[in-house]
C-alpha cells in the first residue's frame, strides 16, 4: 500500500498550480465569462500544448498514455483556480470515450492537439442521470441511421466542432443493450442547439434532433454496445470532477481560515471565537474525508472490475456531494455579508460547487447506484 | 498510488483471519461492543496471550509479536471482522507505551509481561469529579513520606476497576507553578488499603465504570513512572499514540455487514428504499473514514509522524459508530424495546441494538470529548 504520488505526478501538479493559480485566479475567471463558451481559446492550445488534452489518451494517437490519478491532479488544481475551460467535459470524458471506442487516431490526435473540440450528449431530460435510459432513437436506413430525440445540459456542446451522440439502435428506454454512438456535426441539418451559461461558469446546450440523416461512418464502436464505454467514460469524468471540486474545496477551506485569522469584530479575531472555530475544524475534517475519497476513486476507477469501479465512483461522488456543500455553506456563512456578493471570489466558489453536486450525477443517484452494486 | 496491501501482508491477513475463525469464541460473539462478561472477556484475551497475539502493537523485547504497523492494521481488523471484542486498552495500548518511553527497567520487567500475556488487568485513573475535560485542574494528592506516596482523593468514569489489579494515576504532587507542572504519573495496586469502589450504572444498563476513592493509600515511591512532575508530558504522549486504531473502522465494518443481514432477513425492510438509502449513506461515510485511516496508516509504517488527516478520525469514528447503533436501533423498530432480557422473534442486531445504542454515547466522550478534539485542532488550523 502506498498512498504518496510519483515523482511525475508530483510535477504535473506543480506545473497545474502554476497554471491555474498563477496564471488564472479570479480576475482571468471573470473575464473568461465574457467570452463565448466561456472558453479562452488561448489557454485551450496552452492545456494541448502541456499534454493535458492528450494525458489520458494512447500514445499512439498522440497522447501520453496517463492514469486517471495523473488527470485527478490537473482537475484538483483547476478547481483550485477556479478554471473555466472545460477540461473534463471537452477532454476527459470524450478522450476516453473516444478511446475506448477504438476511435479513429487522427480523431483523437485532434482532440490531444485542441484542433478540434467535443461534448459528449448523453443525458436526457428525463434520464435523471442514468446513461442506460435513452430515448433517442437512431434507425437504420439504407447505409446510414436516421436520429430523432432531446439531450439536456450537454456540456461544452456550443464549443463543440464534433458531437458525439448515444442513441438507441435496439431496445427499450432504459436497457443498457442497444445504445449506439455516434459522431455528428453540430451544424448538420436536422439538429438544433440551444445554448446557455450554466451556474458557476462554463457553457451548456440543450439539442433536439429531428430526422437527422448520418452516414454508417459516423457510428463510433461497436453497434448497440455503447453503454459499457459510455458508463466508463461517465466515471472517469465523475471522479476528475470529484477532483476539481476538492481542488475549489480547500480553496474555500484556506481562504475561511484566512478569514478567521483577519478579521475582527468585539476587538478580536473572529477566529477565537469557539462557535466558528468548530465548523472550521469541521470543514476541515470534510475536506480531509474527500480527499480519501477521491484518492481512492482515482485510483479504483481504472479497475477492470464493473462492480469496484462503479462503488468506488459512486461513493466517492455521493460522498463530495455533501461535503462540498457543507464546505461551501460553512465557507459563504463564516464569511458573513461579503460571502453571498459576487465581489469576492469565495461566492463564486460557492456557485461552482453547487454546480458540481449537479454533474455527472447527484448524490441521491449515486447513492442508488452504490446501493444496487453489491461488493464481490 | 497502490491502495492494495503487498502479497505478504494478504498472506499475512490470512493467517489471522484462519486463526480468528478457529478461535473467536462463540459466547464472545453476541457480547460485541460491550465487554460486561468479565470471565469471558478475560479467557479471551488469555487466549490472544498465549498466543502472542495480546499485546500485538507491542515489539517482541515486550512480550508483543513485533509486527509492522500494517500488520497491527491487519491484525485489529480481522479481530473485528470475526466479531471478537476489542482488548481492554489500559494495559495494552496505554500503559504499556508509557512505560517503554518513560518506565525505568525494573518497571518494564515488572508490568509489561503480564499485560501482553492477559494476565494482569489495568484501570486508568485520569478523570476527577471537578475535573473532566480541564484534566489539569485535577486534585487527588500524592504527598511524598520516605519511601512512599500518601495519596488521597477521587478519580471518577473509571472503566473496569472493578476488574483491574492495578491503576495508573496522574496525581498531583505539587501546588506550585503551573497546574500541568505539578502532576506525577503513580502505578498503583488496587489491593492497596484506602482504596474503595463504588459502581455507576450507565445508560447501557451494565456496570462498566466506577468511582475510585483513595484515602491515605500507601504507594511505594518506586511506583512513580519518570520523574516528579513529568505526569501532564506522560498523558500528552499517550494522546499521540493508537492513531491508527482510534476511528475503530474495522469494528463498523462488522457492524454494518450485521445491519445488512438483519434487514435482508427482513421482508419489510429489505424492500425499502429509504431503508436502502440509509445504509448506503452509513456505508460510503465508512469508505471515506477508511480510507482516511490508510493515508494514516500509510504514513505511519512508513515512519512519518500521522498526517493533519488523523486529527478527524476520533471525530468522525464515533459519530459513525453512534450512527450505525443508531440505525440498528431504529430500524428494530419494537424488536429493539425489550430491556435486558431475551427478545423473541427479533434478530439478534436489533434485539441488543438499544444497549448498543446507549453504550455508544460515551465514545465521543471518553479519551477526549469531540469537542476538545475540534479545540485542539482549531488551535492547530489558526495558529491565533
Amino acid at each position: 500500500m502506498d498512498f504518496s504520488y510519483s515523482q511525475e505526478q508530483k510535477m504535473l501538479r506543480e506545473s497545474a498550480d502554476k497554471f491555474a493559480t498563477k496564471g488564472y485566479g479570479f480576475e482571468r475567471y471573470k473575464s473568461t465569462l465574457e467570452l463565448p463558451g466561456h472558453c479562452d481559446s488561448t489557454l485551450w492550445s496552452q492545456m494541448a500544448e502541456l499534454g493535458w488534452l492528450g494525458l489520458s489518451l494512447p500514445e499512439e494517437a498522440g497522447g501520453l498514455g496517463g492514469s486517471a490519478l495523473d488527470v485527478s491532479q490537473i482537475c484538483e488544481s483547476l478547481g483550485s483556480g477556479m478554471v473555466l475551460e472545460p477540461y473534463i467535459a471537452g477532454a476527459v470524458l470524450p478522450g476516453r470515450l473516444l478511446s475506448l471506442c477504438e476511435a479513429d487516431t487522427d480523431l483523437l490526435g485532434e482532440l490531444a492537439e485542441g484542433k478540434a473540440q467535443f461534448a459528449v450528449a448523453w443525458a436526457e431530460p428525463d434520464s435523471r442521470e442514468d446513461p442506460a435510459y435513452c430515448t433517442t432513437r437512431a434507425q437504420a436506413d439504407g447505409d446510414g441511421y436516421v436520429l430523432s430525440g432531446h439531450k439536456q445540459c450537454v456540456l461544452n456542446a456550443p464549443n463543440a466542432t464534433t458531437l458525439i451522440v448515444s442513441a438507441r439502435t435496439s431496445g427499450g428506454d432504459h436497457d443498457a443493450d442497444g445504445i449506439s454512438l455516434f459522431a455528428i456535426d453540430p451544424q448538420s441539418a436536422g439538429l438544433e442547439l440551444k445554448p446557455y451559461p450554466v451556474m458557476g461558469g462554463g457553457y451548456a446546450a440543450d439539442i433536439r434532433i429531428d430526422q437527422l440523416r448520418v452516414g454508417a461512418d459516423a457510428m463510433i464502436g461497436q453497434t448497440g454496445k455503447g453503454f459499457a464505454p459510455l458508463d466508463v467514460a461517465l466515471d472517469h469524468a465523475t471522479a476528475a470532477t470529484c477532483a476539481q471540486a476538492l481542488g475549489a474545496m480547500n480553496a474555500l477551506l484556506e481562504r475561511t481560515r484566512e478569514y478567521l485569522r483577519m478579521r475582527k469584530q468585539f476587538d478580536k479575531p473572529i477566529g477565537s471565537f469557539q462557535v466558528l472555530q468548530h465548523r472550521l475544524v469541521d470543514m476541515f475534517i470534510e475536506v480531509e474525508q474527500s480527499r480519501s475519497m477521491v484518492m481512492m476513486s482515482s485510483v479504483r476507477v481504472e479497475s477492470t472490475e464493473p462492480a469496484v469501479r462503479r462503488r468506488a465512483v459512486s461513493a466517492a461522488k455521493a460522498y463530495l456531494g455533501q461535503a462540498s456543500k457543507f464546505v461551501a455553506q460553512q465557507a459563504v456563512q463564516l464569511h458573513g455579508g461579503i460571502g453571498v456578493t459576487e465581489e469576492l471570489d469565495v461566492g463564486h466558489y460557492f456557485r461552482q460547487l453547487s454546480a458540481f453536486g449537479s454533474l455527472y450525477g447527484s448524490r441521491e443517484y449515486h447513492l442508488r447506484r452504490f446501493a444496487a452494486t453489491p461488493a464481490e | 498510488m497502490n491502495l492494495d496491501f503487498s502479497p505478504e501482508d494478504q498472506a499475512f491477513r490470512a493467517e489471522v483471519r484462519a486463526w480468528m475463525r478457529d478461535n473467536v469464541p462463540q459466547q464472545v460473539g453476541p457480547a460485541i461492543g460491550i465487554p460486561s462478561h468479565k470471565e469471558t472477556q478475560f479467557a479471551w484475551e488469555r487466549k490472544l496471550g498465549a498466543k502472542g497475539w495480546l499485546a500485538y502493537t507491542w515489539p517482541k523485547e515486550y512480550g508483543g509479536p513485533g509486527w509492522t504497523a500494517t500488520q497491527q492494521y491487519i491484525f485489529d481488523t480481522e479481530r473485528a471482522l470475526a466479531g471478537a471484542p476489542p482488548c481492554g486498552p489500559f494495559g495494552l495500548s496505554m500503559l504499556g507505551p508509557v512505560l517503554m518511553r518513560y518506565g525505568n527497567e525494573a518497571q518494564k520487567q515488572r508490568y509489561l509481561p503480564p499485560i501482553a500475556r492477559g494476565e494482569e488487568f489495568w484501570c486508568q485513573g485520569y478523570s476527577e469529579p471537578g475535573a473532566g475535560s480541564d484534566l489539569a485542574s485535577l486534585k487527588t494528592r500524592a504527598i511524598r513520606e520516605g519511601d512512599h506516596y500518601i495519596v488521597n482523593g477521587q478519580k471518577i468514569w473509571t472503566t473496569q476497576a472493578h476488574w483491574a489489579d492495578f491503576i495508573f494515576c496522574l496525581v498531583r504532587t505539587s501546588n506550585d507553578g503551573p497546574k500541568q507542572k505539578g502532576i506525577s504519573f503513580l502505578l498503583i495496586d488496587m489491593a492497596t488499603p484506602g482504596i474503595e469502589i463504588r459502581p455507576i450504572t450507565t445508560i447501557d444498563g451494565h456496570h462498566h465504570l466506577n468511582e475510585v476513592f483513595l484515602t491515605d493509600v500507601r504507594v511505594p515511591a518506586e511506583n512513580l513512572v519518570g520523574e516528579e512532575g513529568q505526569g501532564w508530558t506522560i498523558a500528552k504522549y499517550l494522546l499521540t499514540h493508537e492513531r491508527t486504531s482510534i476511528a475503530g473502522v474495522a469494528d463498523s465494518y462488522y457492524q454494518m455487514g450485521r445491519l445488512h443481514e438483519a434487514v435482508a432477513d427482513d421482508p419489510v425492510l429489505s424492500q425499502d428504499p429509504v431503508v436502502t438509502r440509509r445504509l448506503a449513506t452509513l456505508e460510503v461515510d465508512l469508505m471515506a473514514l477508511e480510507y482516511t485511516n490508510l493515508r494514516t496508516l500509510d504514513r505511519v509504517a512508513k515512519g512519518q509522524p500521522p498526517g493533519s488527516e488523523s486529527s478527524g478520525l476520533k471525530i468522525k469514528g464515533t459519530e459513525l459508530q453512534q450512527a450505525i447503533s443508531e440505525a440498528q436501533m431504529e430500524l428494530g423498530g419494537l424488536g429493539a424495546l425489550p430491556w435486558l432480557s431475551p427478545a423473541e422473534d427479533v434478530h439478534p442486531v436489533f434485539a441488543g441494538a438499544t444497549q448498543r445504542y446507549n453504550f455508544l454515547r460515551a465514545s465521543s466522550i471518553y479519551g477526549g470529548t469531540n469537542e476538545i478534539q475540534k479545540n485542539v485542532l482549531a488551535k492547530l488550523l489558526l495558529q491565533l
